[in-house]
């Protein structure tokens, strides 16, 4: 995904300047006498700065201060990458005091903005922190460092016969701890659970530099408020994940999938009741892509198309991924549905394609996952990650086609398609509009419309991508006035200098 | 030769069960060989020779009267058949042994499918992988050509069919380039990486595989004898590969390489 280094588009930052989006007047930048401190307390190689006595030239900074997808640039003058929680403390203490404003960053793949600065705020690296901690293979109870890449980790636990609860497209540059903190959903959702369940104990450091160390590895636990639940999803506002405690699910023996295509939405949901009933405790993905997405992804080579014949008439398509312990056990039950599937007097489904090796499942993945890519490289993408009843996902795409048509968007020049796909086993669709260029024509077309949109549905503004620098003015579609008077309360008991994070996720 | 009017082709299209390419191969505590209670599929390079079979049949549609596939192996082989008449062969043939066998050597196969063809004189055009990708021997294909008597075009990139003059133009590939080569029927081709993408297995083909016949026999029966001739003595890892290291300045690189037995010159 990072590989993707696309050029910040100067229309994009005014049209995200020009809400308003700013650090607090009230917090300082880094100084020399900062970073003097600084370097008493860490080692030289952790410490990146514009700032004499350390001189980096900005492209060492750049990274830090811009988000892969380049909508999001911040202007940090100074880098930290601290190894132990020891001295992430001692930071968070400092700045606390000099009242200077940290962003945590993990693998900085975010989508929404949050994982880099707004102003001058000091970037804080987990990236140093890497290490495993321990494992239980009995247990299955993984403790590592927060700036674990997911994929090292998945490689770490797999020779154990393990695999990670999570498991998303950004999983060879994401850490765990961003994981954590933005309570990453994913592809394993629907069969793993959310991160809320999986994660077993955290290690954070408070926006005061005290270290909370709720490192435990209990499955049963009810001892007092359950105070690690705050921290997941925060998104690094009410402190710093340092280590996690998670629990790993034993790897399955077997895995297959098959891609099935639709020749009507509607078919959607009841195939989403058989395909529950008959698959049980062996389907792991539900996935949908409609045909726009389908025909993106084939035309930006990501996985191989299947044959004309077969995408013939097809309106939309379903990955349906199974995994299990045994695999005659687990072909049997995929074949019978698929018979069932096809020999209905009324099928649900045209046609399909099962995967017979791995190469054919991961490419079969390829057309599903590689949707984000495959925009990325048609065009502009403006992104909505949102939560809406399976029924409506159709219906969210059209409204939104229509609207942009009666606004006279639709063209090659600005908005060349819309596209909807998603998690349909977690009611999680991604509709994506894209354009030729982010303008504020489109923003506007687009915002408030779809949010909107979504509090008509009752649905989620952010269903797993978090609010970020992004999306703090839509809150409010779906959280209501008390919620949030709240969530304003709680930031100030545990950030009363509002230090951490400052911009995201509240106003 | 026996003359074969090739106006209809009868292809027979050898595929053989082996561990999968993606599965990380592991070397048994016995070190006789590899484990092999893993993902297993068909040899991808038997996929693109069933592949091409059933492109020739796109091709030249009728020209091609039948395509059967066959496997030695045992009964879980059964499955890389019915992959095989998913990706469009119309009936195969399951050579079984038992599951403690050992595994057949390349004579031993070649040997089994002339006794096939033998039995089964109206096949003219034989397509196989130009290697197996788990005991990597490369030489089936030739062998059968040889037992035959047959033509042979070995690595094929691309393959033209010509039944008007019984002539099939084979692409193959070579040490710095490729050779364009013309073969009589009947012709034994080996497959190479280059010579097609193999498709998905559609639904209703994968149904309609489950029906197809498949014809179960014994190596007795076609009068050969599978046991091996070779003797594995040991298989082993290879050397772990030692990383290199990080130096901080150009003194330590080259008091490095003094240590090394490096001198300036």
């Amino acid at each position: 995904m990072l590989s993707l280094a696309l050029r910040t588009s100067r229309t994009a930052l005014n049209a995200y300047r020009s809400r308003g989006i700013h650090a607090p007047a009230s917090l300082n930048a880094v100084t020399e006498t900062d970073l003097a401190h600084f370097a008493s307390i860490l080692a030289p190689s952790s410490v990146i700065s514009s700032l004499a006595p350390v001189n980096s030239p900005t492209d060492e900074l750049d990274p830090f201060n811009q988000d892969w997808m380049g909508r999001f640039k911040g202007n940090a003058n100074t880098v930290l990458k601290p190894k132990t929680v020891q001295e992430v403390s001692q930071i968070v203490k400092w700045c606390n005091e000099r009242r200077i404003g940290i962003v945590p960053q993990g693998g900085n793949t975010g989508l929404v903005g949050g994982s880099v600065p707004i102003g001058n705020e000091l970037v804080l690296s987990l990236a140093n922190m890497n290490k495993v901690r321990s494992f239980d293979p009995v247990a299955g109870i993984l403790v590592a460092d927060a700036g674990c890449i997911l994929q090292a980790l998945t490689d770490y636990v797999a020779p154990l016969d393990h695999v990670m609860p999570l498991d998303l497209g950004a999983k060879g540059s994401c850490q765990i701890g961003g994981n954590v903190a933005t309570n990453a959903g994913g592809l394993r959702l629907l069969r793993y659970g959310s991160l809320h369940g999986s994660v077993l104990g955290l290690e954070v450091v408070l926006p005061d530099g005290t270290i909370l160390d709720q490192l435990t590895t209990l499955r049963k636990d009810n001892t007092g408020y359950d105070l690690k639940q705050l921290f997941i999803g925060a998104e690094g506002t009410l402190g710093i994940i340092t280590a996690v405690s998670i629990l790993t699910p034993p790897a399955p023996q077997a895995t297959s999938n098959v891609i099935l295509a639709l020749p009507h939405f509607d078919n959607v949901l009841p195939l989403f009741q058989t395909v529950k009933r008959d698959l049980s405790e062996i389907l792991s993905a539900f996935e949908f892509l409609d045909r726009t997405a389908y025909d993106l992804a084939v035309k930006h080579g990501q996985g191989k198309a299947l044959d004309e014949s077969e995408v013939e008439g097809a309106q939309c398509f379903v990955l349906v991924e199974t995994s299990g312990g045994r695999r005659e056990h687990d072909e049997e039950k995929l074949n019978d549905l698929l018979e069932k599937l096809l020999e209905a007097d009324e099928p649900l489904i045209n046609t399909g394609v099962v995967s017979q090796n791995p190469s054919q499942f991961e490419s079969i993945w390829g057309l599903r996952e590689g949707v984000t890519e495959a925009i990325s490289k048609e065009g502009k993408a403006y992104k909505y990650d949102i939560s809406v009843p399976v029924a409506t996902f159709k219906d969210c795409v059209d409204a939104t086609r229509d609207h942009l048509e009666s606004k006279g968007l639709m063209r090659p020049d600005a908005v060349k398609y819309v596209v909807g796909y998603g998690h349909c086993g977690d009611g999680n669709l991604h509709l994506n509009v894209c354009a030729a260029a982010y303008t504020q024509e489109i923003a506007d077309a687009l915002e408030p419309f779809i949010y909107e949109l979504v509090q008509k549905h009752r649905g989620s503004v952010s269903a797993e991508h978090g609010i970020g620098a992004m999306k703090t003015h839509a809150l409010h579609y779906s959280k209501d006035a008390v919620s949030i008077g709240l969530m304003k309360q709680i930031k100030g008991i545990f950030d009363p200098n509002g230090i951490m994070n400052p911009g995201k996720v509240l106003e | 030769m026996r003359p074969t009017s090739a106006r209809f082709l009868n292809i027979l299209v050898p595929v053989k069960r082996a561990v999968d390419y993606a599965v990380k191969i592991r070397v048994n505590s016995q070190q006789t060989g590899v484990d092999l209670n893993v993902k297993h599929s068909m040899n991808p390079f038997d996929e693109i020779a069933v592949e091409e079979a059933v492109r020739i049949r796109e091709r030249i549609k009728d020209e091609v009267k039948s395509i059967r596939a066959v496997t030695i192996g045992p009964s879980k082989s059964l499955d890389t058949l019915r992959t095989a008449l998913a990706m469009g062969a119309d009936s195969a043939i399951h050579v079984e042994v038992p599951e403690s066998a050992p595994a057949p050597e390349p004579l031993g196969v070649a040997k089994t499918i002339r006794a096939l063809v033998e039995k089964n004189k109206e096949i003219d055009l034989i397509i196989l992988g130009k290697q197996a990708i788990d005991d990597d021997a490369g030489q089936t294909g030739q062998m059968l050509a040889g037992l035959l008597g047959w033509s042979q075009a070995t690595f094929a990139s691309k393959v033209d069919v010509d039944t008007k003059n019984n002539v099939v133009t084979v692409l193959r590939e070579i040490d710095g380039g490729s050779e364009e080569i013309k073969c009589k029927l009947p012709l034994v081709i080996t497959t190479d990486l280059r010579l097609n993408e193999p498709r998905y297995a559609s639904l209703p083909n994968i149904m309609k595989a489950k029906k197809k016949p498949v014809e179960k026999l014994k190596p007795e029966d076609l009068g050969v004898d599978l046991t091996p001739m070779l003797e594995t003595i040991k298989v082993a890892e290879p050397p772990k590969r030692v990383g290199g290291g990080k130096v901080e300045s150009v003194e330590e690189l080259v008091g490095k390489l003094k240590d090394a037995g490096f001198t300036a010159v």
